[in-house]
């Protein structure tokens, strides 16, 4: 090693630069692997296709809802008095309905999402190892 | 009214956030703990941070008063308030953490590479930061000023205090903690008076909601040229897609271990502020039966807080306003310590510390320079919300959320998904985003709008401005190929690559830090 380290009487702080933070992250072989080979690429290439296509439907299926109850409401008017026993229908669907509902989306992307990224995994990990 | 107990659970907040914050503090140590709380929440907890730091002023108090004021037409803010949680999820929440970039700033310099971007970005999270603390201030000056008839600024230097020493005693770690505390205590604070209320309406045969038509029925009411199916639409897309972009929700993501519990806390959160807004429409409806007129100058704002005294008698609704007096202020403590973190990181690394490093040569403390910023976080929108002109809550909120959604929102949505971003794309994009949605915002608040088509279009800008700002991106980076940073298509492969492949092949150094210099 180096000369032995002087006798501190005082603390001393040691402290890293935050910037490049991201950069400096862990550049492991499996990464370079996808980075590198063709074969690589065209994994990921799939898996972000699957992934964007995913995010797109649910994105698309939730604007059609939200968009689509306002304009319902003024095309047909008679949809903004429909009631459920005593309870009007736009404010069930609006105040209550419409969170189990988003609930339930995030759920189905979430399962969806990553039972790609595992399948993913699974076959770039099986080139990958040794 | 019932002062004393309503001061005594005001005060009994703030000791509470001011006690956990100096209780953390003795668990932050590295430079990381300040900012994301060493990347070591759970999805559990990391998801009643974010409830409890989103649920705000214009939540606690704002929706209910909304709801009261508009009917049924005021349920979108808190349904867009919850969807761009679901936008937040599908589009950036993992890729966003496995950024590993600490601050919108930093994701990005991380993804273009270009240091004028990342002046850009932190602009703009000061400035949608400051947008989002002033209804906060705003909210904790009229609560106090009606329970306990303190005048006008003391309530809001009250939060403004706390809030500074909070954050700079503990940083993010402390916050964390904070955080998820004060989701539940909000929860409670109007839930249960919200469920005794309800009780007692029930079982006295309380007076119906006395309402128009106008209130009861979506989109009934305004006259034909106010636009107003245009403005609901408008609406809609300024609050799903300005979560996405919102600095003090993205800076929670990095606190996340990985990109699939970022997707976990995501679900929870959803779960978490559905339970929360379905309560407020208690407020809103039984305001309509118990407090059909309010008086002149009254805000519609405070009908959360003014409803048990009509409701209950004597102690029973001293207390139930006392509780909610609580928790509107755990609500303003928390979404303020939340932002003021997130816009003091951001002064602490472009402002102050190349500021300090010039003073001092270098030998200052990083802490140090967080707390002089925490301090210059949170006294600028104090300072404006003296004078800012009154405005519903949720209204004022909604203006931080246009000029996200016409900034960041573009900004992460490309800069995840699309490799052929360019620098000069993303600088044109955002400055085109916030100068379209900060004028159109400042014509409707500070001058007297015009009628029609360019009232509505102006009052709510999110439905153009987004999509112009997405345009002005794409076009312009098609035009400069030559501003593609040289990594971008390896950046993309890192945020989306999931961490089993790059945790389960490295096992040695993944644990790694780097260590001090020898």
């Amino acid at each position: 090693m180096t000369e032995p380290a002087p006798r501190h009487t005082q603390r001393v702080r040691v402290t890293a630069s935050r910037r490049g933070a991201a950069a400096a992250r862990r550049r492991p072989m499996a990464t370079a692997l996808v980075e590198q080979t063709e074969v690589g690429e065209l994994y990921l290439g799939g898996l972000l296709r699957a992934q964007l296509r995913l995010a797109l439907a649910i994105v698309g299926s939730g604007a059609a809802i939200l968009l689509g109850l306002p304009l319902l409401f003024a095309l047909v008017p008679e949809t903004r008095e429909l009631r459920l026993g005593w309870v009007p229908v736009p404010w069930l669907l609006l105040g209550v309905l419409i969170y189990p509902a988003v609930v339930a989306a995030a759920i189905f992307y979430t399962r969806r999402s990553e039972r790609t990224e595992r399948r993913f995994a699974d076959v770039v990990g099986g080139t990958s190892e040794r | 009214m019932s002062a004393t107990l309503s001061g005594g659970a005001v005060t009994l907040v703030c000791l509470i956030t001011l006690g956990l914050s100096v209780f953390a503090l003795r668990l932050a140590r590295r430079t990381s703990d300040f900012y994301v709380a060493g990347r070591s929440v759970t999805p559990a907890r990391n998801a009643a941070a974010i409830g409890g730091e989103y649920l705000s002023a214009a939540s606690f108090l704002g929706v209910a008063g909304l709801i009261y004021d508009q009917g049924v037409d005021a349920l979108w803010y808190p349904i867009g308030y919850t969807v761009g949680y679901l936008v937040l999820l599908v589009l950036v929440a993992a890729p966003l953490r496995r950024s590993g970039a600490y601050t919108l700033p930093d994701f990005a310099e991380a993804r273009l590479e270009s240091r004028f971007v990342r002046h850009l970005s932190s602009a703009l999270v000061v400035l949608i930061g400051w947008f989002y603390l002033v209804p906060q201030f705003q909210g904790a000056s009229f609560t106090l000023g009606l329970l306990t008839g303190a005048s006008g600024w003391v309530g809001a230097f009250i939060v403004m205090v706390v809030v500074m020493l909070a954050v700079a005693a503990g940083g993010m770690r402390s916050i964390t903690l904070v955080q998820a505390v004060q989701y539940w205590l909000k929860l409670t604070a109007l839930a249960v008076p919200a469920g005794m209320i309800l009780a007692a309406w029930w079982v006295t045969g309380g007076p119906a909601p006395e309402v128009s038509d106008a209130w009861a029925l979506p989109l009934t009411g305004r006259s034909p040229d106010e636009h107003h199916l245009y403005r609901t639409f408008s609406l809609i897309v300024a609050l799903a897609l300005g979560t996405t972009g919102l600095p003090h929700v993205v800076v929670r993501y990095y606190t996340n271990p990985d990109g699939s519990a970022a997707r976990r806390t995501t679900v929870r959160v959803l779960v978490l502020l559905g339970l929360f807004y379905v309560v407020t429409i208690v407020y809103g409806v039984l305001g309509r039966a118990y407090l059909p007129v309010l008086g002149e100058g009254q805000r519609a704002d405070t009908i959360v807080l003014r409803l048990p005294a009509e409701v209950l008698p004597g102690l029973g609704s001293e207390v139930l306003t006392a509780a909610l007096a609580g928790g509107a202020f755990a609500a303003f403590l928390s979404t303020s310590s939340g932002l003021t973190v997130a816009v003091t990181g951001v002064l602490n690394q472009d402002l102050v510390r190349p500021a300090m490093a010039r003073i001092t040569r270098g030998d200052h403390s990083e802490v140090t320079g967080f707390r002089v910023s925490a301090v210059l976080a949170v006294v600028v929108p104090y300072a404006v919300s003296r004078v800012f002109p009154e405005v519903p809550l949720a209204t004022l909120v909604s203006l931080a959320f246009i000029v996200a959604a016409s900034t960041f929102f573009p900004l992460l949505a490309l800069g995840v998904w699309w490799p052929g971003l360019s620098v000069q794309g993303a600088a044109a994009g955002l400055v085109t985003g916030a100068v379209l949605a900060v004028g159109a915002v400042s014509v409707t608040v500070l001058a007297d709008a015009p009628t029609g088509w360019p009232a509505a279009l102006l009052a709510q800008p999110a439905a153009w401005t987004v999509p112009l700002a997405a345009l002005v991106m794409v076009t312009v980076s098609r035009a400069t190929p030559r501003g593609i940073p040289a990594s971008a298509r390896r950046t993309l492969v890192r945020l989306h690559t999931p961490e089993e492949i790059t945790t389960a092949s490295t096992q040695p150094v993944t644990r790694g830090r780097p260590g001090p210099p020898a």
